[in-house]
């Protein structure tokens, strides 16, 4: 962004503090954009003629005398099919060397979908995984995160559900991302020859923290443009949520709120809602899917930014080590997702539901033998079953490396069903056990 | 207020959606305003005044908001428009009629009419000439759907009125004069068969509002069996996320014996609004035949909507649920979530920099939450018919804690309580309220008491307590023998785990997704509940504990196949014999 002729420059800052700083002004618009000695800037807020100015990238070194000029706009994001294929930073200029964009300028962070205008999510996203497509099934238009502690390959696990999703366009917004990670992301897309495809927006951890606050919004005001102008569906990355959340907390910090749980700010909840409910299913065709991660310290689901998270979104992934069969797996007691019944037993098989709680339940029932087992008591000859069920289960359809469709998925469940149960510890209903109980 | 009385003011400062506004005249408390922004006003509230300044919270995002803009009071508190053609509306929070919007995006300062102008009723008079009337009283009546919607004395006259004229049956618009009534001063008021009421002021236009003693049908089991909500009765369902909060309510919503629901979606996702939208115009209602559309008013206020006007909403949504209250109907309101309500209150206490409770929630926050509780109720109305509303709100604690502000505050209030478990719905165990925690002080009233015996058995209430008693039972048997091991308890600790296990899967678990076990009738529950409580007394015979656990699966896998069944269909009947040869084979 560039100063244009004529415009006022004022040149006497009154305060600083690390984040923010505050001038003398007026005619000055909420939320609009400054630049103070070329940094970019935001109000955010206003007192009579005392304007508060957050910079992004910090106050270090700002002078009382620096140069700060209105842009007389807020956030905006230059809109067109040329972002196809281009990497951008947070405040959405090129980092890949290529031209500067042309397109139509929209602000960020736009109003939101008039709910009765929606369309409900209906078509499956297929991803091959077992733990996602039988137990989580995931649909266009929704919104996912990915709960996972750090150590979880969850960036690759993103990546190739991105790739396998088959979606029009794949928008990343890379926030806090390593600068390894970000070379991953940029090899992975460039080797599945999808390039063109993809559109990134990304702070790394060389970046300023607080510039990670804008990325999620140019990334789903680019997936508007996609979603809505071209009917196109668009598949959202968010990546790493929970760093997005540390830097709305470093901010509200410094504006001297008072801090809620977890020492973040009393609206963390309406601030990751306005980010996540840009998910919709528009009636013309075109969805926005975001599938987000949000890291766990320890697996604390409790913090308030998974807390939070999982209250807005439509479920949630649980990435977690399974020591019995040494591979990652899909949790099957903590993930869910809500939008699956949409599509569950009316676009699959009608045995579908059935079949994955039935497999759940005796999950479920071999977790309580292990508890058993380590608490040193005797199993139990239905215990061992369950046991046996339980690591064979995990391997072959909880596994993230599991890659088959969904109707193979179920084969495979009856098969281990046939194999390790009578029909009436299953609990099914009657008319599938006599369809699929094959011997 | 007259026109060219208005208080006018000027913005003077912007934080967010707190904006300070330096005012030339006198402003209420909680007075609406006007933010005039780019050729649009942005609608805000009073929350504080200051001397000369009133701290207005906008409902709208305030970007590119200048100092110096113009701002306009109205002089009134913030009202919904009551009359027919409510039903079936889909609102925002503040009874904006969404379906009226053109546009894909939500425009600021886009507000739409709540009711149609041009919709022609058929009216048939109520009351007559010379007839002394007060508020609330019903002057006439329109079918609004296939509900008899009054058309009653505006809630604000105060005192007594005689009828000097009321419009003969006939169609009229919501506009045209319908009664003109004559004060006790002798002045002429034309009523029509619209009237306006601030929402954060409770509709009091009724005789008495006893204790609540019908039993409220909702089709769950676990609900209507063991902790049964009464009409006009209050509930709350806190749960951590991903426990079946909101299928729940769903199911309550659809199932529920009620004349109409309203639903007040709170700060909650967009995509379940929207299945609301689109499937209960498909959705039939049981009871009437009727699309379940057809008994459904929709506030949806949506997480990315302003968060001001979430307070806003579950207002909104009451006042009306008290208008239809006033007609003699039975008003089901359901709010998702509270605790979103409850934290647009903290942002707004947060940015006025007032000193905050626990949780940085305000230190009112247990006041407000009981005050709008008490709002609900059966109540008897001044002509001697009845009307209730029944309220469930949804609580969504921080972490599932449930000692955290709002929900604490809420179970002072609320008489029913259905605590969702994580471990139930972690197995799977749906709808996961724990039997064990959650209760329903209605079973503790006399009144409820007489109309249990009355209609659903004089031995009832017994069977319910003996139910939780063998499920609590049950549940420690389970501990023991976790504790010491299969072998490592007498046989009959086992037999009483699994006692409990044919109640928790049979009686408490429910296949929300299933056509038929999705909602059990009232007559249906008492034939399951006294056929597995029969099971629960009966003594077998086993060996060892190892035989156990084969044999009560089959005994719940039959009965669960009951479940699936058409109530004394062949089937169900076929798998019932099935199930009594299997008793035989153990009892002793």
């Amino acid at each position: 962004m560039e100063t244009k002729a004529f415009q006022k420059i004022y040149t006497k800052i009154s305060k600083v503090t690390k984040a923010t700083c505050s001038l003398h002004a007026t005619d000055v618009g909420y939320e609009e954009m400054a630049l103070v000695n070329g940094r970019l800037s935001q109000v955010v807020k206003i007192l009579g003629d005392e304007v508060t100015l957050q910079i992004f990238s910090g106050t270090e070194g700002v002078p009382t005398n620096a140069e700060v000029v209105f842009l007389g706009k807020p956030p905006t994001l230059k809109v067109s099919d040329e972002l196809a294929g281009r990497f951008f930073n947070a405040y959405g200029e090129p980092i890949d060397g290529g031209p500067a964009i042309d397109g139509e300028e929209r602000q960020i962070g736009g109003p939101s979908v008039n709910p009765v205008k929606r369309e409900q999510p209906s078509k499956l996203i297929a991803t091959g995984i077992a733990g996602i497509d039988l137990n989580n099934t995931i649909v266009t238009g929704q919104k996912i995160p990915f709960f996972t502690d750090p150590n979880q390959p969850f960036n690759q696990v993103m990546a190739m559900v991105g790739l396998r999703a088959e979606a029009d366009k794949i928008i990343l917004g890379g926030m806090g991302l390593t600068n390894d990670d970000y070379l991953f992301y940029k090899n992975i897309f460039d080797n599945a020859g999808a390039l063109d495809r993809i559109i990134s927006f990304v702070n790394t951890t060389e970046d300023p923290p607080v510039e990670r606050l804008l990325v999620p919004d140019m990334a789903l005001t680019a997936a508007e443009y996609f979603a809505y102008d071209k009917n196109e569906k668009v598949l959202v990355l968010l990546t790493d949520m929970t760093l997005y959340a540390d830097a709305l907390s470093i901010v509200s910090n410094r504006m001297d709120q008072i801090p809620s749980k977890d020492s973040m700010p009393g609206s963390l909840y309406s601030d990751l809602a306005k980010i996540y409910e840009k998910a919709v299913q528009f009636p013309a065709g075109g969805s926005i899917t975001i599938i987000a991660v949000t890291t766990l310290s320890g697996g604390d689901i409790t913090h308030a930014i998974p807390d939070n998270t999982g209250y807005i979104t439509e479920g949630q992934l649980f990435l977690r080590r399974d020591t019995d069969i040494g591979k990652v797996i899909i949790d099957p007691f903590r993930s869910l997702s809500r939008l699956k019944q949409l599509v569950i037993g009316k676009q699959t098989r009608k045995d579908h539901p059935q079949v994955m709680n039935a497999a759940i339940r005796l999950y479920a029932d071999a977790a309580n033998a292990k508890t058993k087992l380590e608490n040193g008591f005797d199993l139990t000859e239905y215990d061992e079953r369950t046991l046996e069920f339980a690591k064979e289960y995990s391997d072959k359809l909880l596994a993230i490396d599991v890659n088959i469709d969904i109707d193979k998925m179920l084969d495979t469940a009856w098969e281990l069903f046939r194999k390790y149960f009578k029909p009436e510890e299953v609990g099914i209903k009657k008319e599938f056990v006599d369809a699929y109980w094959k011997n | 207020m007259k026109e060219e009385n208005k208080t006018k003011g000027k913005v003077t400062g912007i934080i967010a959606n707190l904006v300070y506004v330096e005012v030339d005249g006198p402003v209420h408390q909680n007075e609406i305003c006007y933010i005039y922004l780019e050729g649009s006003n942005l609608m805000a509230e009073v929350i504080k005044v200051m001397g000369e300044y009133a701290y207005v919270q906008v409902f709208e995002s305030t970007r590119g908001l200048k100092i110096g803009a113009d701002v306009e009071f109205s002089g009134q508190m913030l009202e919904v428009t009551l009359g027919p053609g409510i039903l079936s509306k889909n609102y925002d929070g503040l009874q904006n009629d969404l379906d009226k919007m053109q546009d894909m995006f939500l425009n600021r300062g886009e507000y739409t009419f709540a009711l149609d102008n041009d919709t022609i009723w058929g009216f048939k008079p109520l009351a007559k000439p010379d007839d002394t009337v007060t508020a609330g009283d019903w002057l006439g009546e329109v079918k609004e759907n296939w509900m008899s919607h009054k058309i009653m004395v505006p809630f604000i006259f105060k005192g007594q009125y005689t009828v000097k004229s009321i419009a003969a049956a006939g169609d009229y618009k919501i506009n045209k004069t319908i009664a003109i009534l004559t004060d006790s001063k002798g002045k002429d008021v034309e009523v029509n068969m619209m009237q306006k009421w601030p929402v954060k002021i409770p509709i009091r236009a009724f005789r008495e509002k006893p204790r609540p003693f019908i039993i409220l049908e909702t089709g769950v089991r676990c609900m209507d069996t063991l902790n049964p909500i009464t009409e006009g009765g209050t509930g709350f369902i806190p749960g951590p996320f991903g426990c079946g909060k909101t299928v729940l309510q769903h199911a309550i919503s659809k199932q529920a014996e009620a004349d109409m629901v309203i639903m007040a979606a709170c700060g909650e996702r967009a995509n379940e609004v929207v299945e609301i939208f689109k499937e209960f115009p498909e959705l039939e209602d049981p009871r009437t035949g009727r699309k379940l559309k057809e008994r459904t008013t929709i506030i949806a206020n949506t997480s990315n909507m302003p968060v001001a006007a979430r307070e806003a909403s579950v207002y909104t949504a009451m006042t009306i649920a008290e208008y239809y209250r006033s007609m003699g109907h039975k008003v089901l309101l359901l709010a998702d979530s509270t605790s979103r309500w409850a934290q647009a209150l903290r942002e707004m206490s947060n940015r006025m920099e007032e000193l905050p409770g626990p949780d940085a929630f305000p230190m009112d926050l247990p006041a407000i939450i009981s005050n709008f509780y008490s709002r609900a109720g059966f109540v008897y109305l001044n002509n001697g018919k009845t009307g209730s509303i029944t309220f469930i709100g949804t609580v969504s604690p921080a972490g599932g804690n449930l000692k955290e502000p709002v929900t604490e505050s809420t179970k002072k209030v609320a008489r029913c309580f259905y605590a969702l478990s994580q471990q139930r719905a972690d197995s799977k165990r749906y709808p996961a309220i724990d039997p064990i925690e959650s209760y329903s002080k209605y079973l503790e009233y006399d009144e409820v008491h007489e109309y249990l015996k009355e209609h659903f058995g004089k031995d009832w209430l017994e069977n319910v307590i003996l139910t939780k008693d063998i499920l609590l039972r049950g549940r420690e048997a389970y501990e023991q023998i976790n504790i010491l091991g299969d072998d490592g308890v007498p046989i009959d600790y086992h037999l009483r785990y699994w006692k409990s296990e044919v109640i928790d899967f049979i009686i408490l678990q429910q296949d929300a997704f299933d056509k038929i076990d999705a909602s059990t009738p009232v007559e249906r529950q008492k034939y399951m509940l006294y056929s597995v409580l029969k099971i629960c007394e009966a003594e077998f015979e086993f060996e060892s504990f190892e035989e156990i656990n084969p044999y009560f699966k089959r005994i719940i896998n039959l009965y669960k196949q009951m479940n699936y069944s058409e109530f004394k269909s062949i089937e169900f009947n076929n798998f019932e014999k099935e199930l009594e040869t299997v008793i035989l084979e153990r009892k002793k």
